[in-house]
């Protein structure tokens, strides 16, 4: 059972990551990860959102009528996400102006309802848990990989910091305006899923 | 009921009887090969029958009434419990927005600095003079506008007497707005704040950054009696045009509503923009 807790976290990290493998939540990952900062924030708050549903799913799951299972799971990621949007705007308020509309956006991830639905609904609350944090951690981490070449490309900065020194824009040195256009987080979401598979070859098709 | 099944692990073959047989038929494999299958269904479907059907239809209606009064009464008690923390966040942040404007950018303790440089919160009058706004600390500028309400902050920095104008317009996604600051002659930009519910990270976002705002100090406002103070494509504007400002790069349906949302509100302004005298106490 250890064991099983353990593959529940540490799958979705790398090998059966949600955005390289399942390719969900790409939608968010494109909007987010133009800058670091809300990347983070947004990867972050989705983790705990995802951990905090799988576990209140997984403790109702032998309750809900089977019929309207994907609404009840809607509520529950709904209400959490409001609460946790309403806690932000009253004790992190800048976090919260920061975030805007990607806190509403989190609902619609498909993350959530995937998990929710693929995992919690068959599993123990400590195993919904860890795969609820496993996944969030496993889409912060795609989505910190992009938003830092998009922004150290596009913008020259990190975190806001200009780190590309003065004297190379002197040099005629100039940022990279695709990079912060949202096609090319799908560029770089295709290079990572092509070196993912390429070190996974039990994923690759014919 | 008393009898038990045995698999065979070898072939598969299932034996039904008290114990296993000694030697399987088919495959010949002993005794210890077999093993007994306990049977999930059996006892799981018991318990079951005490438990209410799941898949009923008054089952799934109470169960989905229940989960929303639940649910409704987190929310509003969660709401409740937070709002005066969030308004007085709102407040103090709207307050720090007029202060940005006011190149008083970050303040560590918001509320003590804006009663130190705030003289006023005014409204314009029909001839362009002003008179003391008496009501509560307003932080939805736009529902003002519309009433016709047109707000006007004094302030005091160095000596020098300041005008803050609350704008608010449309981005590419959602709303957009701002604070101006004017020096005493009411037409010179002392500085400049924008902010935005939800434009592009790093495209038409890059308004609320002072990279952009830096562009608009020293520039003019009105030229006779029009709004002349422009946002153009990046880029075109010219270096010696006292009105034309840089907009944002790759973001032109942002940086076009935010020449829109200038101009709409200033021309609203321009009575007091314009007057000889806005009020002798301003």
């Amino acid at each position: 059972m250890a064991n099983k807790n353990n593959e529940a976290f540490k799958q979705p990290l790398w090998v059966n990551n949600p955005v390289l493998v399942q390719i969900l939540g790409i939608c968010s990952a494109l909007a987010v990860t133009a800058q670091l900062k809300p990347a983070i924030v947004m990867g972050l708050s989705v983790t705990v959102i995802v951990a905090m549903s799988n576990v209140i799913i997984s403790l109702l799951r032998n309750t809900i009528p089977n019929r309207i299972r994907i609404i009840i799971q809607l509520v529950v990621v709904a209400a959490l996400v409001t609460i946790v949007s309403e806690i932000l705007k009253a004790f992190a308020y800048d976090v919260s102006v920061q975030l805007s509309v990607y806190v509403g956006l989190i609902i619609t991830n498909c993350i959530l309802m995937g998990r929710l639905e693929a995992f919690a609904m068959q599993n123990g609350p400590w195993a919904s848990f860890l795969d609820g944090i496993g996944n969030g951690l496993g889409y912060a981490a795609i989505l910190v990989v992009v938003a830092f070449v998009r922004e150290l490309f596009g913008s020259g900065t990190l975190f806001g910091f200009q780190v590309i020194p003065q004297a190379c824009y002197e040099a005629g040195y100039l940022n990279n305006g695709l990079m912060i256009m949202p096609p090319m987080a799908l560029i770089l979401a295709g290079c990572i899923i092509w070196y993912h598979r390429a070190k996974n070859k039990d994923l690759q098709e014919n | 009921m008393a009898t038990k099944k045995f698999k065979c692990k070898v072939c598969g073959y299932v034996h039904e009887g008290d114990k296993a047989p000694e030697k399987c038929p088919m495959c010949q494999a002993p005794q210890s090969e077999f093993e007994e299958i306990v049977e999930a269904g059996a006892e799981a479907a018991a318990p079951a029958k005490k438990v209410l059907n799941t898949n009923s239809n008054v089952y799934t209606i109470v169960y989905a009434a229940v989960m929303v009064i639940i649910v409704a009464f987190l929310l509003v008690f969660v709401s409740q419990t937070l709002k005066e923390r969030q308004t007085a966040n709102v407040i103090n942040d709207t307050k720090q927005q007029i202060l940005s404007a006011l190149n008083l950018r970050d303040q560590a303790d918001v509320a003590s600095t804006y009663s130190m440089v705030i003289k006023a919160d005014a409204l314009m009058q029909a001839n362009g003079s002003l008179q003391d706004y008496k009501g509560e600390f307003n932080t939805s500028y736009k529902s003002e506008f519309d009433k016709g309400n047109l707000h006007v902050f004094v302030a005091e920095i160095d000596g020098q007497k300041k005008y803050v104008i609350p704008m608010n317009g449309l981005g590419l996604w959602g709303t957009i707005w701002g604070y101006i600051a004017l020096n005493e002659d009411r037409n010179t930009v002392y500085g400049i704040y924008f902010s935005h519910s939800s434009e592009t990270p790093g495209l038409g976002g890059e308004i609320a950054g002072t990279k952009f705002q830096d562009r608009f100090p020293g520039k003019l406002v009105v030229n006779g009696r029009d709004v002349a103070l422009k946002v153009v494509k990046y880029g075109k504007a010219d270096k010696s045009s006292k009105y034309e400002v840089d907009g944002v790069t790759g973001a032109t349906i942002t940086s076009t509503g935010v020449n829109t949302m200038i101009n709409k509100v200033l021309s609203a302004y321009i009575p007091f923009l314009t007057a000889a005298n806005v009020g002798s106490n301003y």
